[in-house]
């Protein structure tokens, strides 16, 4: 038991993570039917940004409000030079040029901070471990991911369930023509959700650094995991990335802790029973076609 | 119609020869460094063809084929150490193991189609990875399986080994020819053509009665156990199979060739293979920054050619011709 329950909580903390990339992902595709093979590099990009800012000025702070900041911009200007040049010319280019921005954005972060693993400390707020009953212990830092992470949920499930710009984003994961012939301006709104993806992607990144370490190749492992997510929550769903990013995270942690040589397998074996049982994802309303 | 492909080979039938003579003379006039690289280019030519079988033939995009070629290469290293170089055993081992990950993958990757075919593929490539890496009894962990031992090609007392860059080149020449005919056989048969119609528009297929599932099944089977066969080869050749031959990097590359030399044409894609293999062996001299500078090209091909070299060098010709 003294092992299941800080297993569990390392669960929902990567889980928490995982639906931060998720959501985005998950909207992404809703919104304007792209697979952004480059998600996680905006994630690792975000994590590596933070490091630069963390180094130079010592404030974790600072680096929250600048690498959203700075992987939103970035996310934005591709979306307006060049994957909005690809919208009216199928699913397949579009991937393809992602993965072209995945394989240059790799190469590039790896020019710029190396191939070392680079560790992130925790801010001193959030340093030091919470005892639990002296049963078990856990570092206030992943507590506060679990805050975080679902005071975002909440706050995205507000936007999207409760606001005029929310329902907006819906009708358009529905049906983008028609809401643009309702005369509004879809590729304002395309561009401002690829643009929130995309900064919600380097802030978890900055935030997943005390925990899991920068390296390259940790935006495959993410992206990875965020495509199981989506494709067993359901996409374009925000629920679906909720419950599937928990899954899989609780899933991923607890394989490791028990059977390490088999931890991808369990995840894949949720995928395929996923698959097979309901091709749309637990949330999903579109088939997987 | 019969004029063109007439015509196509009268301009051709020199070709073949030509290719043949050109890969007998490489060890002749080039020196051994040149004569490795031809060797894994000519391995990447027959890779990135079956995948072109999935992708230009019959739509299916995957983002995962590293996984039969990483895996073939591992069932190769593993069966030569612990058991038998041998070739007439390896590669029928190899094509048995890898036409069985091609069913249980295919069975769940093809429910889906699209991005989400591209999605499943390139996830459950990760997975194998992950699993090459962590699984270090039978995998070595993320050092691979080393000493791996030279192959040969053995009947009871008589034997064979492929000692020698030399030799292997000559061994690869030849399986990359057998290869490279079989599948440009396969996409000109009533199969390859089903597999187009496939691509081009699956309900009208299945409603003229094709079981669509069978013929995507059986293709995705097809190139599985060639890329596996290629990676046994690459194996032999490094004396080594490593996790990295299982990573997606390596899928990501194996289309990018396909797409840069054109899909759905089969010597599109291996002219492809060759020409990244060369820029890749000899940019890298220059800069480090040589996957920057392939990926940027790539991106160029897929926004202004998607039908990649082959196709801006059909439609300059068919321009040449206008009215025809």
């Amino acid at each position: 038991m003294d092992q299941l329950l800080p297993q569990l909580v390392n669960g929902l903390v990567l889980g928490l993570l995982l639906f931060l990339i998720a959501a985005g992902f998950s909207l992404i595709f809703g919104l304007m039917d792209v697979i952004n093979l480059a998600h996680g590099s905006f994630l690792l990009f975000g994590g590596y940004v933070g490091l630069t800012v963390i180094r130079s000025t010592g404030n974790f702070w600072l680096a929250v409000a600048v690498v959203p900041l700075v992987t939103g911009a970035v996310g934005l200007a591709i979306e307006v030079t060049v994957l909005r040049r690809t919208y009216t010319r199928g699913h397949l280019i579009q991937v393809l040029l992602t993965l072209g921005l995945a394989l240059i954005a790799a190469d590039l972060m790896r020019w710029n901070w190396g191939a070392y693993v680079e560790s992130v400390d925790a801010p001193a707020a959030l340093a030091g471990l919470v005892d639990f009953g002296g049963v078990f212990q856990v570092p206030l830092y992943r507590l506060a991911i679990i805050g975080f992470g679902l005071l975002l949920a909440g706050a995205m499930w507000v936007v999207l369930e409760r606001t005029r710009l929310g329902a907006i984003v819906r009708a358009g994961v529905q049906d983008r023509e028609m809401v643009a012939a309702l005369g509004i301006d879809i590729d304002k709104v395309v561009a401002g959700v690829f643009a929130l993806g995309t900064a919600l992607a380097g802030l978890s990144g900055l935030l997943a650094a005390p925990v899991t370490s920068l390296y390259p190749g940790l935006d495959f492992d993410f992206l990875i995991l965020a495509l199981v997510v989506v494709v067993v929550g359901g996409m374009g769903s925000l629920k679906g990335a909720f419950w599937g990013a928990l899954l899989v995270g609780m899933t991923d942690v607890l394989g490791k802790a028990y059977f390490p040589e088999f931890s991808l397998f369990a995840i894949f074996l949720i995928m395929a029973i996923v698959l097979l049982v309901r091709p749309q994802g637990l949330f999903g309303t579109r088939e997987a076609t | 119609m019969t004029t063109s492909v007439a015509r196509a080979a009268r301009r051709n039938r020199w070709a073949v020869p030509a290719l043949v003579l050109a890969l007998v003379a490489v060890p002749f006039v080039l020196g051994t460094f040149e004569v490795s690289l031809a060797t894994t280019a000519l391995i990447f030519a027959v890779l990135a063809m079956s995948l072109d079988l999935l992708v230009g033939y019959t739509g299916l995009v995957s983002l995962g084929h590293a996984a039969f070629f990483g895996f073939g290469g591992y069932v190769a290293a593993y069966t030569a150490i612990h058991l038998t170089g041998n070739l007439l055993v390896v590669l029928p081992v190899v094509a048995a193991g890898t036409a069985l990950l091609a069913v249980v993958l295919g069975f769940l990757a093809l429910r889906t189609t699209g991005v989400y075919f591209l999605m499943l593929t390139l996830a459950f490539g990760q997975m194998l990875f992950g699993l090459a890496v962590k699984w270090t009894p039978v995998t070595g962990g993320s050092d691979g399986l080393a000493g791996v031992p030279a192959p040969f090609v053995g009947i009871g007392p008589m034997s064979y080994a492929f000692t020698g860059r030399v030799r292997f080149y000559y061994l690869v020449v030849v399986a990359v020819l057998a290869l490279g005919w079989f599948l440009i056989r396969v996409v000109g048969s009533p199969f390859g053509h089903a597999l187009v119609g496939i691509k081009d528009n699956e309900e009208r297929l299945a409603s003229l009665g094709y079981d669509t599932w069978r013929y995507k099944m059986a293709a995705y089977v097809l190139a599985g156990v060639v890329a596996g066969v290629v990676g046994a080869l690459f194996v032999f050749f490094n004396r080594h199979a490593a996790p990295e031959n299982l990573f997606w990097v390596v899928s990501g590359e194996v289309l990018l060739m396909v797409i840069i030399g054109g899909a759905g044409t089969m010597y599109g894609p291996a002219l492809g293979a060759v020409l990244v293999r060369l820029f890749e062996s000899y940019v890298s001299s220059y800069t480090d920054r040589w996957q920057t500078l392939l990926g940027l090209l790539f991106v160029a091909f897929v926004l202004f050619a998607p039908g990649g070299i082959v196709g801006v060098i059909r439609r300059r010709r068919n321009r040449g011709r206008a009215p025809g």
